[in-house]
């Protein structure tokens, strides 16, 4: 039987609003809800079932981070995780860095499969999962809808811009997850409560030998331009007569 | 001196349009000499194409049967072989370049800027983060390689009167055949593509029902618009999930986006707010949607429709 490794990422909520620091050194979190990325909470949801169906015997959820991270891998282990781990670390790394991190867990685990989020709803970066394939030297598949493991490889539907594309990856491989792939469970009271029985290992980002890499700087975070006031209209001819006015309709 | 070697996104036998792009904006890196690489079973139709976008110096022609389809995996390993004398690679950030930049950055032993949207000079560009609520100008190390996938809706294409030479390159490290191509469905839908489509009207949970939301698929129609949804509209089942908009569904730029019922929740907006012109029509002046549209009606979504058709 096999393990699943499943990378998360603590992440601002989706519904929160963000707002950039006046200084534009960054984006205010003081305060902010935080949640598991909603791509890796797809990801999560897909071992836990492959697990439910007998494909995988195990699975593993980790994430680098703060110490705080620790309640968003929790949330893992209630939806169905058997056990985490916390590369601890306080500042941000770049992708490159989680991936070889996360390399280091894949080296420990073995797993036959390793599924993340495309991306992080924060940075945007999508980056993660195909760097750890990368340095893993095993088989992508990125942007999953549909994934079928028969026996030593998988079949992977990817959501590609002209539709929809279909890999067969020998496994080990890595999967990232696109939002069709399925809907996660919502977490029931009981299964948080066994949650915090469950075992969440706490490793240090410093002490695992990982080259953390600085190639980029973040010189300012600014706001977006803002968008310019809108009119409102009083009816239909109207709106439509608005919309040939810039142009829009012919 | 800066050179670039761009990565061609290509299919059929043709350039997409997003290389054009991609090029324009490592155009926009004064004194850089750009190159393409086109990676095929047969590249040389698509190798002209590319040899007569502007700006471009060489094209290379890099043919191999496993190139027949773009898998990352197989891809990477001859774009790094490639790369070996060039300070920048470039690709677009479709899923094309979005799949494929990342694995050949790590190969390489570097990082990646994604999406990037403005270029201040060689090594310092500007990229959307927050699904764009949020814009970080980031400088990257000039000793190591800067690897990038181009964010296609903030350049423009460049013009197609150049003339590239074109050379063939023979890969000489062994590609993986740990993944391989098994098929490729184009949706089967006579709509505009959501992503892509100049027009596009979504519909919330004010259409109170899948059957409702009929009139949000007969009202694109009309307009030859793509269909979309809020998450609300999806969670509820009146729309299928691949038509979500939003930070965690697609994010869109089309020209005209119509919100149908909807109430403009922060993660639906940040999937819309690249739009050209948002109409928002809605029964609730109060509701957050009005405070980005460009065209606002406040009235009942099941007259305001009948009458937009009417008067189309």
């Amino acid at each position: 039987m096999s393990k699943i490794l499943v990378c998360i990422k603590r992440v601002i909520d989706y519904n929160v609003r963000i707002r950039v620091k006046p200084d534009g050194s960054g984006i205010v979190t003081d305060g902010v809800k935080m949640s598991i990325n909603p791509f890796d909470e797809i990801a999560l949801e897909e071992a836990v079932r492959l697990k439910e169906r007998g494909i995988a015997s195990e699975v593993i959820v980790v994430s680098l981070g703060p110490t705080e991270t620790q309640q968003q891998l929790r949330v893992g282990l209630a939806m169905g995780a058997d056990r985490a781990i916390l590369i601890q670390h306080d500042t941000a790394v770049e992708p490159v860095t989680v991936a070889r991190a996360f390399l280091k867990v894949v080296e420990q685990e073995a797993p036959l499969l390793v599924i993340t989020g495309k991306q992080a709803i924060d940075d945007d970066n999508a980056q993660t999962g195909q760097m750890l394939a990368a340095l893993w030297n095993r088989p992508q598949a990125c942007f999953a809808s549909r994934l079928e493991i028969n026996g030593n490889s998988a079949l992977v539907t990817r959501e590609v811009d002209d539709g929809m594309e279909t890999l067969e990856v020998d496994l080990p491989a890595v999967v990232t997850t696109d939002l069709r792939l399925n809907e996660p469970r919502y977490v029931k009271l009981p299964e948080i409560m066994k949650a915090k029985k469950k075992q969440l290992d706490v490793l240090m980002l410093n002490d695992m030998g990982v080259p953390v890499s600085q190639q980029f700087t973040t010189l300012k975070v600014s706001p977006p331009p803002v968008r310019q006031k809108g009119v409102l209209v009083k009816d239909a001819k109207e709106l439509i007569d608005q919309l040939k006015l810039k142009g829009v309709l012919q | 001196m800066m050179r670039i070697l761009v990565i061609a996104e290509h299919a059929h036998g043709k350039l997409n349009i997003s290389t054009h792009k991609t090029v324009q904006c490592a155009a926009q890196i004064a004194g850089a000499e750009i190159d393409v690489a086109v990676l095929s079973d047969d590249a040389s139709a698509v190798a002209s194409q590319a040899a007569q976008l502007a700006h471009v110096k060489r094209v290379f022609k890099v043919e191999h049967p496993h190139f027949a389809h773009a898998v990352a995996s197989t891809h990477a390993v001859a774009i790094v072989e490639l790369a070996a004398n060039y300070s920048h690679v470039f690709a677009p950030s479709s899923t094309f370049g979005k799949d494929l930049l990342p694995r050949v950055a790590a190969l390489l032993g570097v990082g990646q800027i994604s999406d990037v949207m403005a270029v201040e000079d060689s090594h310092r560009f500007v990229r959307p983060i927050y699904a764009g609520n949020a814009l970080v100008t980031i400088d990257a190390a000039k000793d190591q390689k800067l690897v990038a996938t181009i964010r296609v809706a903030s350049f423009q294409p460049v013009a197609t009167t150049g003339d590239a030479t074109i050379e063939s390159v023979t890969i000489s490290a062994t590609l993986p055949g740990y993944t391989r191509f098994s098929g490729h469905s184009a949706e089967h839908n006579e709509r505009p593509d959501l992503q892509s489509a100049a027009r596009v009207v979504a519909g919330g949970r004010a259409l109170g029902s899948a059957e409702n939301f009929n009139l949000i698929y007969q009202f694109a129609d009309q307009l030859g618009a793509a269909v979309g949804a809020s998450r609300a509209a999806v969670d509820a089942g009146y729309a299928a999930n691949d038509l979500q908009v939003g930070q965690t569904g697609k994010i869109i730029a089309p020209d005209l986006y119509i919100a149908v019922g909807i109430s403009g929740a922060i993660q639906h907006l940040t999937g819309i707010k690249d739009a050209r012109t948002i109409v928002a029509i809605n029964k609730d002046p109060e509701a957050p949607i009005f405070d980005v549209a460009d065209i606002g009606l406040v009235g009942d979504l099941f007259t305001v429709l009948p009458e937009l058709a009417k008067h189309l």
